[in-house]
């Protein structure tokens, strides 16, 4: 659909914005163009659109050289749908979009047919613009106008659309309706999309293909994924970037690390003095947020948790509901339902193993309550009065910078020690035992090898001698 | 079904604006010829007309003084009035277009002080050219204003080659003050001409005849066929040269063919009546918020009401101290000032109670 070759171009012969970009886009191709301030996009997209001339090179639209096309006849085949539009005067809304039809008017008197009328009641219908038609243009908010401008720009009936940073003015929803819209004429009608994007993670969401621009050169033309590797950003962007699935679509997200977040370094220590013991509850109040994954009873999966509770259960609960009466519990003791995982044990709390293990630089702290006799299940929906098993909640907290990777090594082990500790007691460990990794993402950074060998090392024996003594203890 | 009958309403809401701009134009030219030092009749002027211009075979004999009144001085006058004031608005209007500026006017670029420069120098030096004679002043007057067009298109183009619309504001500001300061020079040099200067720069359509109607005619055909036939590109130009571009208007041709249309317009009608100021800024504002920012309907209808008006401003300027005669562009200023001024408060309340 549109081929660029060796182009060169923007301001100067001497110091062009553009050098030496050659790519293509396919027809039906949503194409993103990426790139940080002042790599060129917009000189790209104007080139590619017809309003600025180049040095040297080709862009060939289906085929046919950009010069060669007529004004009048490249509109009918490129549309643009600009980053934003000032109006001097105010048409209504209408009168707007059908300026779309410029291009598929002819002669001289230039008449309105059937056929234009209809392709601008479909296009302003399609962006849902038609509730306001007859309003002049600039009493429009700016999410509307963004649609009315995508309306004219859809009256043209392109090919092939090019956006400037569509998003820009729009809401959240209207982020996703638009770019939703234009997927699906990518895919319905066929509709070739080049559009440039500030926002990373929205191209990588939508884009099929996207092209990194960097200091008017072409970084990489690739997939998503491929392209919005952790380091390649940071090195064109040169900032600090962290990136993370989309948890429920296969697509790499970015995340920027803010300065003053990034930079609150000091080393912390979580051990001992935390601890805060009560009648019926044990908690960790931790000075700031950790990273955690857990499998405890209010919060279950990812997230930052700054206040770890484990309750014992004095028959209070009726265990009918335990994940409401576990909230209704933490808030009736002042703790924060947003910041706090909590979790009940039949257990005395006072045989509660609690340890510091440290070797090198790597620290960790691990708490522990068990039991093994037959109890009262509180995390059992069925009571049942013979359940044989333990009732084992097992803390481990890092002090240390995690990967996603260690967190999942650092799961594994603590499950494995427990079953090896459990082994010689012949109980079968049960799935209403809780588990949880906690790391205050400060200090040693465990990403690779050796201290991740050292980690492992640590949070296994501790686990194990935690488990053991807790039943011990009891 | 409500949509259609509010288009119904919006089409009837311009079919009306029409009527009422025709009424208006027809209703101050008979009041424009038949009031006057002599008065004449409605009845006898409708004779006059048709009997002296569509040549109807009408029996009754015409009185010869009313007729030489009306043929001879009155219409002539109202004509030219008429012409003058729709070149002035349709060009207002366009410019106002291109150049996405509401505080734009025909006089922008420079083309009133061109004309002015040729007219005050043939008065200054007394010119008077052979065979044209009389004529030498508006002639002149064309002939500087077109120099100053294409000067500043030029010394535009090589500021920056696509020419923008503020280069080209710029441009003829530029121009402006520089013609201007020679019409100032030559006023401050001048004794015996001043008031014919003045009285030519205040602008004036009295005592000028078919001849002159006769010059601005052809430029104004040119002029407004060529703006006509750009409304749409108008109306794309408003929202920026490379939003026009995008929608398939061949922005530098259209523009350069705006441009000289405007100024050919502008440049005839200050060659025969002097720098008439108002009316190409105030109508084409009016008529837009009044009916429609459109130019396929604000071309016409600006002209329409744009000739109305300057022949009844003309009225006023000969009867208000008759015998003696204020300048026009005084006038159009006295009370177009002011009738617009009531018309953005008015306007402006409706839109509150919405």
């Amino acid at each position: 659909m549109l081929t660029v070759t060796e182009l060169i171009g923007g301001y100067t012969k001497n110091m062009p914005v553009l050098k030496n970009l050659s790519f293509e886009v396919a027809r039906g191709e949503l194409f993103g163009i990426l790139g940080p301030n002042g790599s060129g996009k917009t000189t790209l997209l104007q080139m590619m659109s017809g309003i600025l001339t180049y040095h040297s090179g080709e862009i060939l639209l289906k085929g046919k050289r950009l010069q060669d096309y007529r004004t009048k006849e490249l509109a009918r085949v490129s549309a643009v749908l600009p980053q934003h539009s000032t109006q001097a005067f105010s048409y209504t809304v209408k009168e707007t979009v059908s300026l779309g039809r410029y291009a598929h008017q002819k002669g001289l008197l230039q008449s309105w047919s059937m056929e234009d009328e209809e392709v601008v009641q479909r296009v302003m219908k399609q962006t849902g613009t038609t509730p306001f038609q007859h309003l002049p243009f600039d009493q429009l908010s700016g999410g509307e106008r963004q649609r009315v401008l995508l309306a004219q720009s859809l009256a043209q009936e392109p090919e092939i659309l090019f956006l400037d940073e569509p998003t820009n003015h729009l809401d959240l929803s209207y982020q996703k309706e638009l770019l939703d819209l234009m997927k699906s004429w990518t895919k319905e009608r066929d509709l070739t999309v080049v559009s440039i994007f500030h926002d990373l993670n929205l191209a990588s969401l939508y884009c099929d293909r996207l092209l990194l621009l960097d200091k008017g050169r072409i970084q990489i033309n690739d997939k998503p994924n491929e392209v919005l590797k952790r380091e390649r950003v940071q090195a064109v962007y040169q900032t600090d970037i962290e990136n993370y699935p989309h948890p429920n679509v296969p697509k790499s997200q970015l995340f920027i690390v803010p300065a003053h977040l990034a930079k609150e370094q000091e080393t912390l220590v979580i051990n001992e003095q935390y601890i805060e013991k009560k009648d019926d509850w044990l908690a960790l109040k931790s000075p700031i947020p950790l990273k955690t994954i857990s499998l405890g009873m209010t919060e279950i999966g990812n997230g930052w948790y700054q206040t770890f509770v484990n309750c014992h259960n004095k028959r209070t609960f009726d265990c009918s509901d335990p994940q409401k009466e576990m909230i209704e519990y933490l808030s009736a003791h002042g703790f924060n339902r947003s910041e706090t995982i909590g979790m009940i044990t039949n257990v005395d709390l006072k045989t509660a193993a609690v340890r510091f293990y440290q070797e090198d630089n790597i620290s960790i702290f691990i708490v522990v309550t068990a039991g093994k006799r037959n109890f009262h299940d509180p995390h059992h929906v069925v009571q049942s009065e013979k359940v044989i098993g333990s009732n084992i909640h097992t803390w481990v907290f890092v002090n240390g910078c995690l990967t996603e990777e260690a967190f999942i090594q650092c799961l594994v082990t603590a499950t494995e020690a427990k079953v090896k500790a459990l082994y010689g007691y012949g109980e079968e460990t049960m799935t209403e035992d809780s588990i949880l990794i906690a790391a205050s993402q400060r200090g040693t950074d465990i990403r690779h090898g050796e201290s991740m060998e050292s980690l492992r090392k640590l949070v296994s024996s501790g686990v194990y001698e935690c488990i053991l003594l807790a039943i011990q203890n009891e | 079904m409500r949509n259609s009958l509010k288009q119904k309403n919006l089409q009837n809401g311009k079919q009306l604006a029409y009527i009422l701009a025709f009424a208006f134009l027809a209703l101050s030219m008979i009041v424009g010829i038949s009031v006057g030092s002599v008065s004449v009749p409605v009845s006898e002027l409708f004779q006059i007309i048709g009997k002296e211009v569509f040549q109807l075979p009408l029996s009754t004999e015409a009185n010869v003084m009313f007729t030489n009144i009306v043929m001879k001085i009155r219409l002539p006058r109202v004509v030219l009035a008429g012409l003058v004031g729709a070149s002035l608005a349709i060009s207002g209007a366009a410019f106002q277009g291109l150049l996405r500026n509401p505080l734009a006017d025909p006089y922008t670029l420079g083309v009133s002080s061109g004309a002015s420069v040729g007219a005050v120098v043939t008065i200054f030096f007394g010119l008077s050219l052979p065979v044209i004679g009389l004529f030498t002043l508006p002639l002149l007057s064309v002939l500087f204003s077109f120099l100053t067009i294409f000067s500043v298109l030029l010394f535009a183009q090589k500021m920056d080659r696509s020419i923008k619309v503020e280069t080209i504001i710029l441009t003829g500001i530029i121009f402006s003050s520089f013609l201007g300061a020679f019409i100032s020079l030559m006023i401050a040099l001048t004794g015996e001409e001043l008031r014919q200067i003045i009285g030519w720069l205040l602008g004036s359509v009295s005592m000028r005849g078919w001849s002159y109607v006769g010059i601005i005619l052809p430029f104004f055909i040119v002029g407004t066929v060529i703006l006509m036939l750009n409304a749409r590109e108008l109306n794309a130009l408003s929202f920026g040269e490379e939003r026009a571009q995008h929608l398939g208007v061949n922005v530098k041709q259209r523009k350069l063919m705006i441009l000289i249309a405007g100024s050919l317009l502008t440049g005839a009608a200050v060659a025969v009546s002097g720098t008439i100021g108002f009316v190409g800024l105030v109508i084409p504002h009016f008529t837009r918020r009044l009916v429609s920012p459109d130019h396929k309907h604000l071309l016409p209808l600006s002209m329409i009401i744009g000739a109305g008006f300057l022949i009844l401003a003309d009225l006023v300027s000969r009867v208000i101290i008759s015998p003696a005669e204020l300048p026009i562009g005084v006038i159009t200023a006295l009370i177009g000032a002011p009738v617009f001024a009531i018309i953005l408060l008015k306007r402006r309340r409706i839109e509150e109670r919405r």
